[in-house]
């Protein structure tokens, strides 16, 4: 079979822009799973190892104040592993050179020995000494954020005493994995840090001795955690628990198993479509390899050649494409993985990333590449082997003409000839027509799922940050606090105004669903708090009832109408039912609303807040949170401007850093199969053009017949390739969406634009290669050999 | 019409009959349209002879020719190649007769563009059970130095002559050529039918060739002529003139 195989491989060569154009689409689809399924097991092995090495916490609950001793009762709760019983203390800080103001937590450690549940991992020093008070470990984040390292120093406001602190080690926490403030959507470890340090000196400093407000607890092998966290409950509740809560509440967890949720949806979604182009263009480019190779083949089955070896030898064709593809595909992954990796490296913090591209990872690459080859190739080398030899010694069999309706318009008449090759050649060869068309809106549906998700997250940005949130300052209070705290603040500097919220943390109940979050009480006639639905129209707060997110009331499977379940966790814990009146629509967040003088009706309180929002000027901000800090009752500033530009660079370097790459592959796509087809429609038309030159036609009009074709299918493939993009994103869209962000499924006319434009700049390119080509066409040589 | 059973038994009675078709139709259907391309051809072809096909373009020709070589299947009638039926033959049992037993030259020489001279003849010989070597082969045809050529890089008549060579490199048990010199100027076609007369001579095969030209006729040892998808007529020529002498 040695001349068969250089058969193949001057074949190749000679196809090398098409076994280019193809072996990109499949290393697309191959680098796409392998990046996602890369990260998806490496991450989820990674989150494992460290949850188990270093006990991450089962159960958790907040309390007001519990003595030590309350500690015996839980650990003799059955199922319960370890339990610490410890002291949360929110703190402000001081950072040298860091103006803007930094709240964080302050967790106690058992005095010289690591915790049982949620164990650090020392990045570098040490845990505090036993026995002394000015030690502290510091989150690794915060640290980098700040520049600060082991033996640097630390002003900590803790119950309004000021302390300064040595820090005695960096640490990691699997607690703290995604670490994000109590009020916050997104990280910000500018503001907001969370320290370690001696119990007997915390609970000294917090007023906090001998007792405890915070509880974590690991269970026994194969107990769920429903029971415990009842019986937690019990035991906390006239403790001013507020709540036990399994992992699927823990927010960091939550957030990485989102992280987790959007890669495998990503993993399946993104290599399904490249493959599936991969297949479709495989299907096309071994169909017309085949087509032109007729008479060869022919020749080959007149000489003795089986169906077998035939069938082998395009087999092996198709085969050196997957294996160029995919060795491709297997670096570039391998590559961004690697990328990919240090982008989760600063969000995720874990002891080490293992990224490692696994044998079964590639195995499985290939082995998806290679069957969507095979599906897309076997119909094409199947015609080969059935030709009859007789068959295709001839040249194809006459094409017949009919005359279209186009052509018997009086219109007809106007169109000069080389359109009229154009016009003819496409009716007649309707398949070829619609398999370069779809060929062409594939690449534009390509360019439109890579880029929609850019427009959709500004607009999922602007419709935060101008409709719903629009203040400048979110402040918390360490209790609830009469309405007239609000007259206070509008006094202060630069405040322009001032609205006060009433926040309950609750867990919502339907049928089997439940759900940990809060209901936020806003103001009848709240100007800083917006509530939309699906059009951007606000939405009226009810007197009445709640709203809620519609995604939260899809969750619980509850309709507008329905009593909704509350168990209200803060206070005295009741369980009351609360109507639906309405929904919400929000990308960002799973809450519920009320008229907060109805919440407060419904907590049986006075007019009470939990915090305030604030419009405030910029020049005076400093002054301002000077005296905000001087303010006991106020526990956290958020400043909900510097927030809008966190999320932006989150989203940037999470999502987007996908979606670019996503979008590199598409355009590299698009243009290889316009490439690929303006390159075949030549090769088939090289007689006729070289003909058509010796009977004397310019070389513009020939270029035309090329160019025209081309065009007109591009024009009528640009708007399939919408229908086709928005249906990709949709379903993208939809298996991406998860409790924290939903990135609305919204297709901007920017990005259609951009993917009409993609598909013209390639083409154009394209044509201008081919064009060329034209210029040297060899007349003689072209009509010599026929293909 | 002469009747055709009295030719066969006159001739057979020198020569072994190699090919022997009785009633053999072959009808093309193209949508409304059917296209009688045989109608019942009576003929034979005996070992080591060199038979010419005469008769006007369309006349059936190359189609009979391809159901002798296995490259079609005919409608009806039968096809015996050494009292095989080739009619009754499956798909394996074609292919198998195409490797072994037959050497084909077209019309349009068909050669595989990306490969030379060489490597077209080889890819015959890598599959064959006794072949000559490819350079063998196309010093046969007088191509020794043009071996690394690819087809676009040789003439019409060179490519034919490789076409040639590829289809004797087996050493077949019988060579058909279908108007191996159709495309080809007169001098540059007795080149290209002294190679066949060669193989014919020299090795033995039983040679089937088409033409329309009459003066090729006269270098056959029998002429058969068809018109409209028969055997019009049939002659064998009391001597096979050299196609040197051939001129027209
Ligand atoms: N695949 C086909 N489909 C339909 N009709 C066909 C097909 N092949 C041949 N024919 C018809 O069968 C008839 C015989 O064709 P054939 O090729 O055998 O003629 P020929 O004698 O070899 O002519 P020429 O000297 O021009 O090569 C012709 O009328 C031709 O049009
Ligand atoms: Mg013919």
């Amino acid at each position: 079979m040695r001349a068969l195989n250089r058969k193949l491989f001057r074949d190749l060569s000679t196809l090398k822009g098409q076994v280019a154009a193809i072996g990109v689409v499949i290393a697309a689809g191959v680098m796409t799973l392998i990046v996602f399924m890369t990260t998806l097991d490496s991450l989820t092995l990674t989150k494992d190892r460290f949850y188990r090495d270093f006990q991450f916490a089962d159960v958790f609950a907040d309390l007001k104040r519990a003595p030590n001793s309350v500690g015996e009762r839980l650990r003799e709760v059955s199922g319960v592993n370890h339990v610490e019983t410890r002291v949360h203390a929110p703190i402000r800080m001081e950072v040298p050179d860091f103006g803007d103001p930094v709240r964080g937590r302050l967790i106690s450690l058992p005095d010289g020995r690591q915790p049982n549940v949620n164990r650090l991992y020392v990045r570098e020093g040490a845990l505090p000494e036993p026995g002394r008070p000015d030690q502290v470990a510091v989150n690794e984040v915060f640290a980098e954020a700040h520049d600060l390292g082991v033996g640097d120093c630390l002003t900590v406001i803790i119950r309004g005493s000021m302390e300064t602190l040595a820090i005695a080690g960096i640490v990691l926490s699997p607690e703290f994995v995604y670490q994000l403030g109590p009020a916050d959507l997104f990280p910000d470890y500018e503001r907001y840090g969370v320290l370690w340090m001696n119990e007997r000196a915390l609970a000294n400093a917090y007023g906090m001795d001998g007792a405890f407000n915070n509880v974590v607890l690991t269970l026994q092998a194969g107990v769920v955690p429903g029971p415990v966290i009842d019986s937690l409950d019990q035991i906390l509740a006239p403790y001013g628990g507020i709540g036990a809560y399994g992992r699927e509440d823990q927010m960091s967890h939550r957030f990485v198993s989102d992280e987790l949720d959007q890669v495998r949806a990503m993993a399946t979604i993104l290599p399904a479509i490249f493959l599936g182009v991969a297949a479709f263009l495989l299907h096309v480019l071994m169909g017309r390899i085949i087509r032109t190779q007729r008479e060869q083949v022919a020749v080959l089955k007149a000489f003795g050649y089986t169906n077998g070896e035939i069938a082998f030898h395009y087999a092996l064709l198709t085969g050196v494409i997957v294996l160029l593809g995919s060795v491709l595909g297997i670096l570039l992954g391998a590559w961004a993985a690697d990328g990919l990796a240090r982008i989760y490296m600063e969000y995720f913090r874990f002891p080490e990333i293992g990224f490692r591209v696994r044998g079964w990872v590639i195995g499985l690459a290939v082995a998806v590449a290679g069957g969507s080859a095979f599906f897309g190739a076997f119909a094409a080398v199947r015609g080969a082997v059935k030709l009859p030899p007789a068959e295709a010694m001839r040249p194809p069999a006459p094409e017949r003409f009919h005359r279209g309706l186009l052509e018997r318009s009086p219109l007809w008449r106007f169109i000069g000839q080389p359109t009229r090759i154009i016009l003819r050649n496409l009716s007649r060869h309707r398949m070829k027509s619609a398999l370069s068309v779809s060929g062409i809106a594939l690449s534009g549906a390509l360019l439109l799922v890579g880029s929609y998700q850019f427009n959709a997250v500004d607009h999922m940005i602007d419709i935060q940050y101008r409709l719903i949130q629009r203040m400048d300052v979110h402040l918390t209070f360490t209790d609830p606090t009469p309405e007239r705290s609000i007259g206070e603040l509008r006094h202060q500097p630069g405040v322009r105004y001032a609205e006060g919220y009433r926040s309950v943390p609750v867990r919502l109940v339907n049928r089997g669903a439940s759900y940990q979050t809060s209901i936020l009480g806003i103001e009848g006639d709240s100007s800083l708090r917006g509530l939309i639905d699906r059009r951007h129209r606000p939405v009226a707060l009810p007197p009445e009832g709640m709203l809620m997110t519609d995604y939260l009331a899809d969750y619980l499977g509850v309709f507008p109408g329905d009593q909704v379940e509350v168990e209200v966790l803060e206070g005295h814990r009741r369980t009351v039912s609360v109507p639906l009146a309405g929904t919400v629509d929000e990308p960002i967040g799973v809450s519920a609303y009320m008229d907060r003088r109805a919440l407060n009706r419904l907590m049986r309180e006075g007019p009470a807040l939990s915090g305030a929002w604030l419009l405030t000027e910029r020049r005076e901000e400093r002054a301002l949170y000077g005296e905000l800090w001087r303010m006991s009752r106020i526990a956290s500033i958020g400043l909900i401007r510097d927030a809008e530009s966190n999320i932006r660079e989150h989203m940037e370097e999470t999502v987007l850093a996908f979606m670019a790459v996503a979008l590199l592959l598409a355009c590299s796509i698009a243009f290889g199969v316009i490439y690929n087809n303006a390159r075949i429609a030549l090769a088939e038309r090289m007689r006729e053009l070289a003909t058509l030159r010796v009977l004397g036609f310019s070389r513009g009009e020939v270029a035309w017949i090329l160019i025209g074709e081309i065009a007109l299918l591009t024009v009528i493939a640009i708007p399939l390739g919408w229908v086709l993009g928005t249906l990709f994103a949709w379903s993208l869209s939809y298996a991406m969406s998860v409790d924290m962000f939903r990135i609305p499924f919204i297709v901007t006319t920017w990005t259609y634009a951009f993917s009409a434009a993609g598909v013209l700049v390639a083409s154009f390119l394209s044509v201008l290669l081919m064009v060329r080509r034209i210029r040297k066409l060899d007349m003689v040589s072209a009509l010599k050999t026929g293909e | 019409m002469t009747s055709e059973p009295e030719i066969t038994s006159h001739v057979s009675e020198r020569r072994e009959e190699v090919f022997r078709t009785e009633g053999l139709t072959k009808v093309y259907v193209m949508g409304e349209v059917t296209i009688h391309a045989l109608r019942g051809v009576n003929m034979a072809l005996y070992a080591g002879e060199l038979t010419v096909l005469l008769g006007a373009s369309g006349c059936g020709k190359s189609t009979l020719l391809n159901i002798l070589g296995g490259l079609d299947v005919a409608t009806g009638g039968t096809v015996r190649y050494r009292g095989r039926d080739l009619t009754r033959a499956g798909e394996r049992e074609l292919t198998r007769y195409r490797r072994y037993e037959v050497g084909f030259v077209f019309q349009l020489y068909n050669m595989i563009p990306s490969l030379t001279a060489r490597e077209n003849v080889a890819i015959v010989t890598e599959i064959a059970r006794e072949p000559m070597t490819p350079e063998e082969a196309l010093a046969l045809v007088g191509l020794d130095d043009r071996m690394d050529h690819f087809p676009s890089q040789l003439s019409g008549g060179q490519q034919q002559r490789v076409a040639i060579a590829r289809a004797i490199a087996k050493r077949p048990a019988v060579l058909l050529c279908d108007e191996p010199t159709g495309a080809l100027d007169s001098k540059t076609s007795v080149g290209v039918l002294q190679a066949i007369e060669n193989i014919n001579r020299e090795l033995g095969t039983t040679t089937g060739l088409i033409t329309h030209n009459e003066v090729i006729g006269e270098m056959a040892d029998r002429v058969i002529r068809m018109s409209d998808g028969k055997v019009a007529e049939e002659h064998r020529n009391p001597s096979r003139r050299p196609p040197a002498e051939l001129s027209w």
